[in-house]
């Protein structure tokens, strides 16, 4: 286990290496001068060269490249540019909003997604089976901003049952919170709901075809048990696996969810920077994001090693 | 008889017989056949959208603004008077131009990554760090992040669409390589001297076709998706061109009082996603049984 722990946090050292290489990058792909775009037609001289000093482009290539390491060394992702703070403790103020609403948007998701999946691979080829699945797959192709709009037209506008847009702190109003986070948790979780009823169903049809199924079913185990209990545990193992890819989806669907129910979380800033060409923000928080799923990344996998010795000794990647 | 079971890969008659009960058990797959017609109106109104068109997409007529649909302006008109249906009939015309372009540099540059990653061990691990890098991105924010660098623009969104999903079809495509590679057939062209690049373009890549396929119907659809979210937030074509995505972004200010002009090209979206994720299911049904439920 030492062993394959220690394999894989020095795997993902060169990926993070590219990772930030990359959000290094972005700034380089600008095309023409990003210091006049960023202060606009309007700039006097003086103050495209103070932006362009501040964003240290007056530098050559390599210094650039360099100092962004230095900086990134010792924790510094860089300015914002619209509100002259550290890029960091801007994001790290927002993570908690984001972070409350992804952890709603995953319980409904694991819910909903995993109750729908069992439940039609037990009824398979019935009525249910199919009016589950046929909901998963509009779930799945439901663009989520345009579902988030509809919702609020449905239960703001014309029920008036939830707030439109606002946030409130978990931490001084709990129901409020729930009212407020409800609709863009539900638009967020709708796409992973769909695709983990499908997951879940495929792989339970398959479990419940092995032999251990059948030994449990022999014994005379009640169905509640055999599910409950033999077919359950297997599932869970696929579910683990794609929780990496759910949590990416749900940070990629938070900058527009955000921005349509005005939630001052990291989405909406990355949402609102990139209108206003705020690259060091829009930098800053990529490689946030991306650093923040790999470690997750690597922590659902070597849970996932612990849980299952198979993926120890050289079955896995 | 006697020739069917002689019947080689090289055998045309019999590769022609493969196809057609291919086509045959796709016909015979009823979700595949509704996606298809799903997927074919929009096509349909994509290919034909000037035939469609009586108005101009951007004719502005104040007098006529905010009219519901009905039977005079079938999708209605928005804020400035033009008419809905023109915008998107036309929105249908730029949503697959944009999601062909990205499928066809995906199949393009996925396809050669894959290859040689799969193929050429020695490279292997470079291109694989290289790929994993760009998927620890979610996969609309690198491509928010990368058009917010280019610029907006659809062509600047096609670019980052591609270097967003590339990665993901190159994986696929080295994972059949990994498998196809070990077959004996291909020892055998080995061992009668066959290059490389003969290898890997007729007795490689061929085989790997059919998950390649079913990943890019995926993909057509995802970047159907992504381009609106990116036109949303007005990264996208620049209006007045219509997209379904700032048709959204513009309807979404007057929602309480013409929510047709969000609903309808929401509705067409989904039509359009939906289709795709039919065809690509039904795709590997046939095709691939053995892949299940992947991203």
């Amino acid at each position: 286990m030492l062993r394959y722990v220690a394999h894989r946090l020095l795997a993902s050292i060169p990926v993070l290496f590219l990772v930030t290489l990359i959000s290094f990058s972005l700034m380089q792909l600008v095309p023409g001068d990003p210091a006049i775009l960023i202060a606009g037609l309007q700039a006097t001289p003086a103050e495209v060269e103070r932006i362009r000093h501040q964003l240290g482009l007056d530098q050559p290539f390599h210094v650039q490249l360099f100092s962004w390491y230095a900086h990134l060394l010792r924790g510094e992702l860089g300015t914002s540019l619209l509100l002259g703070r550290d890029v960091l403790e801007v994001i790290l103020e927002r993570l908690p909003v984001s972070f409350s609403i992804a952890l709603y948007a995953l319980f409904l998701t694991v819910l909903v997604g995993l109750l729908a999946g069992i439940v039609a691979a037990l009824r398979q080829n019935t009525l249910i089976d199919q009016l589950v699945m046929t909901v998963a797959l509009i779930g799945v192709s439901l663009p989520n901003f345009w579902l988030a709009l509809m919702l609020i037209v449905l239960f703001a506008v014309q029920l008036g049952w939830l707030p439109s847009g606002g946030y409130v702190d978990f931490r001084q109003d709990l129901w409020g919170w729930l009212r407020a986070t409800t609709l863009p948790a539900v638009s967020l979780a709708m796409l992973q709901m769909g695709l983990l009823a499908r997951i879940t169903r495929s792989t339970m049809l398959e479990v419940l075809r092995q032999d251990y199924i059948r030994t449990a079913r022999a014994k005379g185990l009640p169905q509640r048990l055999v599910v409950g209990k033999h077919a359950l545990k297997n599932v869970m193992i696929p579910v683990v696996t794609v929780l990496g890819i759910v949590l990416s989806l749900l940070l990629s669907g938070s900058v527009v969810i955000e921005t349509i129910f005005s939630i001052p979380g990291i989405g909406s800033l990355l949402g609102s920077s990139i209108l206003r060409r705020d690259y060091p923000v829009i930098q800053a928080g990529l490689l946030f994001v991306a650093t923040m799923l790999l470690l997750l990344n690597l922590l659902v996998d070597l849970v996932y090693a612990w849980l299952d010795p198979r993926i120890r000794y050289g079955r896995g990647e | 008889m006697a020739s069917e079971a002689f019947a080689s890969p090289f055998d045309r008659s019999a590769v022609r017989r493969r196809r057609f009960t291919t086509l045959r058990r796709l016909l015979r797959h009823r979700l595949f056949l509704v996606g298809a017609f799903l997927f074919s109106i929009v096509l349909a109104a994509a290919l034909f959208a000037d035939l469609l068109i009586q108005v101009d997409p951007n004719r502005i007529s104040i007098r006529n603004k905010f009219r519901p649909p009905g039977t005079e302006w079938i999708f209605g008109t928005d804020n400035f008077g033009r008419s809905q249906w023109s915008r998107v009939v036309k929105g249908a015309q730029l949503s697959l131009a944009i999601g062909f372009g990205v499928v066809v540099l995906n199949a393009v540059f996925g396809t050669m990554l894959g290859a040689l990653a799969g193929y050429f061990r020695s490279l292997d691990n470079l291109l694989m760090r290289i790929m994993d890098a760009f998927m620890a991105f979610p996969v609309i924010l690198l491509a928010i992040g990368i058009t917010a660098a280019l610029g907006p623009g659809s062509i600047n969104a096609v670019i980052a669409l591609a270097a967003v999903y590339t990665p993901r079809t190159a994986r696929i495509v080295r994972a059949s390589v990994l498998v196809v590679r070990e077959q004996a057939y291909v020892e055998a062209a080995r061992a009668m001297g066959a290059s490389h690049a003969r290898i890997l373009l007729r007795h490689v890549l061929p085989n790997c076709m059919a998950p390649l396929i079913v990943q890019l119907t995926f993909i057509f659809a995802y970047s159907v998706l992504s381009e609106a979210v990116l036109s949303f937030l007005g990264l996208g074509a620049e209006p007045p061109t219509p997209t379904w995505g700032n048709i959204i972004a513009e309807g979404r200010l007057y929602i309480r009082e013409a929510p047709w002009l969000t609903l309808i090209p929401g509705l067409a979206l989904a039509m359009t996603v939906l289709g795709l994720n039919l065809l690509g299911d039904g795709l590997r049904d046939v095709l691939d049984p053995r892949l299940k439920v992947q991203q």
